[in-house]
């Protein structure tokens, strides 16, 4: 066993000999390394996100024309952690009338369902959790323990605005889950099967973002609104309900949340490359060691978190009626159409040489997203003549 | 005892435990928070099952939706949320019988069973156990009617809920 080509299983081979050397039974050694493993790999994921601190406040800066952090070290760097020890020693609240068991729990649990989703996250061939076989639902049972971390914090905090964000959180999450269900649907059915080692190596020859772009346009879309960020940012609208679901919190607590929103976005980043952008292949650079595909996944998951934070500070805030009708009327149509589409031409598409394969899936896309984009032109044209003959009338009523 | 029966025991104390706490606390929102731990207890017991399709599908639909559904309209109906209603309805003996009856009946048929030291056996290798649910639920052979017909249910539920929440007199839903 090599330690370049698979680090952590030459790792916890070496350790196991070495607690089996010192007396350890068998089972014993292999559940400590385990949770050594786990712990590690989480740890790593916390300072990860440390820097995704900094990587957030830089990018909205330049997005916004400033400079972003730049006195506390080089480039700013050591921010966040000034922002940490800002964090730690200011005063940890509990309000009056909040039921205290459930106000502390909802942190953790809402960045426990962030760190649960690492665990079926390949990261390499030979590095990731476990191999799922329901990973697509399991990435939605996880976000479920999320919405309802919110609840909780909301209910628990006593408080109306926090309960008026948690209503609309829980409003976007269970509609934007359907589409997103049924656009994971769609890697699945190319790859056949839900699990995200076989999705990972089902785009070898080309990424499913070529066979399958309106997906992950929807899947971008969904997870944004997952998110609740910006332009689905409506359960901590600052400008309306102060900071919705997370108002009571102060101190670490809130930190907690912070940190799970940031961690989120990049996760999600991660899981678009990873159903979508090839995961951790890139032009076979991924067959010179697990560490190189790490990297490459990290930098993908980067790019998918650059893309989500580029839409959040770019596209404002919209009503939650707008929000309810473009899932319900826009997108969750699309995405029906398309799953069956996609299911149809696979099944037709299968037995012919793969240039046929890739040429007629993204044809069907093209050929959807040319009619979605004629029925919407209709539409407006319409919506724009009813506005227009309304305005002549009232101009000439004037007149 | 082996590792996987006393984590087995471990999850039955809690789930029934959590259910016990379910009908016995005041708070409707604690209530329901409960239940997600008995639910989820539940699917931890899928899981050892090593039915990880449906120990998934039982986070999803019973904690994602609905538990939170549950919690969603506590909320919503009452004005008080701490409010604490009598715990006990008017037909609680009804209740006590047919739990009683629905129980006895349950330990009288487990006392025939032959089952509790048998070991499940593992799955071969690359066995896909998700495969073989998703081809069992179209094949005629299987559960195509039963799938179908819950499916018809399902949709007819939807139409009906589009049909109470659209207003016929405005015509429209944005007015």
């Amino acid at each position: 066993m090599n330690f370049w080509f698979d680090p952590v299983n030459f790792i916890a081979h070496w350790l196991t000999n070495l607690f089996v050397s010192w007396g350890a039974a068998g089972w014993l050694a292999s559940s400590i390394i385990q949770l050594i493993g786990v712990v590690v790999f989480i740890s790593l994921m916390m300072v990860l996100d440390i820097f995704l601190v900094w990587v957030e406040r830089k990018v909205v800066a330049r997005f916004q024309d400033r400079l972003g952090p730049n006195r506390v070290g080089p480039f700013g760097l050591i921010q966040p952690f000034a922002d940490i020890i800002k964090l730690i020693i200011k005063e940890d609240i509990t309000p009056d009338g909040a039921d205290k068991v459930v106000y502390n729990l909802a942190p953790i649990l809402s960045l426990m369902s962030v760190l649960l989703l690492w665990a079926i996250v390949p990261l390499a061939p030979v590095i990731f959790g476990v191999d799922l076989n329901v990973g697509a639902l399991y990435i939605i049972a996880a976000g479920s323990i999320g919405t309802l971390s919110i609840i909780m914090a909301a209910w628990a905090s006593n408080n109306k605005y926090a309960l008026i964000g948690a209503f609309r959180q829980v409003a976007v999450l269970v509609s934007f889950e359907i589409p997103m269900i049924a656009t994971m649907l769609i890697p699945t059915i190319l790859a056949g099967s839900m699990g995200m080692n076989e999705i990972v190596n089902g785009q070898q020859p080309v990424w499913y973002f070529f066979l399958a772009p309106i997906a992950a346009i929807i899947f971008m879309i969904a997870a944004i609104a997952e998110l609740g960020r910006s332009p689905f940012d409506l359960n901590e609208a600052e400008s309306e309900i102060v900071a919705g679901f997370h108002i009571e919190y102060t101190g670490m607590k809130f930190g907690l949340f912070y940190a799970g929103e940031l961690l989120h976005a990049f996760t999600f980043g991660g899981f678009w490359a990873i159903l979508f952008l090839g995961g951790y292949h890139f032009f076979g650079l991924e067959n010179l060691g697990p560490i190189v595909a790490v990297v490459i996944l990290l930098a993908k998951a980067m790019f998918g978190y650059w893309v989500i934070m580029w839409i959040r500070y770019t596209v404002m805030r919209i009503r939650i009626d707008q929000m309810l009708a473009f899932n319900w009327k826009f997108l969750t149509p699309i995405a029906f159409v398309l799953l069956m589409l996609t299911a149809l031409m696979n099944t037709l598409l299968r037995g012919t040489s793969s240039v046929v394969y890739i040429i007629g899936m993204l044809l069907t896309n093209i050929v959807l997203g040319w009619i979605i984009v004629e029925i919407l032109r209709g539409l407006s044209r319409s919506e724009r003549e009813k506005v227009e003959g309304v305005a002549t009338t009232t101009a000439t009523v004037h007149h | 005892m082996t590792g996987i029966q006393i984590f087995f025991l471990i999850v039955g104390l809690v789930i029934l435990g959590s259910a016990l706490m379910v009908v016995t606390t005041g708070n409707l929102i604690h209530a329901a928070l409960w239940l997600i731990v008995t639910l989820f207890g539940v699917a931890v017991l899928f899981a050892i099952l090593d039915a990880s399709f449906l120990a998934v599908v039982q986070v999803v639909v019973y904690i994602g939706a609905i538990a939170i559904l549950f919690i969603f309209a506590v909320m919503l109906t009452h004005k008080e949320m701490r409010d604490r209603g009598p715990q006990l309805s008017n037909i609680w003996w009804l209740n006590a019988i047919i739990s009683l009856l629905t129980f006895g009946g349950l330990f009288w048929m487990l006392q025939s069973w032959n089952g509790y030291s048998k070991t499940a056996t593992a799955f071969p290798s690359n066995y896909d156990a998700v495969g073989q649910l998703g081809k069992a639920l179209i094949s005629p052979d299987a559960f195509v009617l039963p799938f179908e017909v819950a499916s018809v249910l399902l949709l007819a539920a939807l139409v009906g809920a589009v049909y109470i929440a659209f207003n016929p007199r405005s015509g429209d839903s944005r007015k």
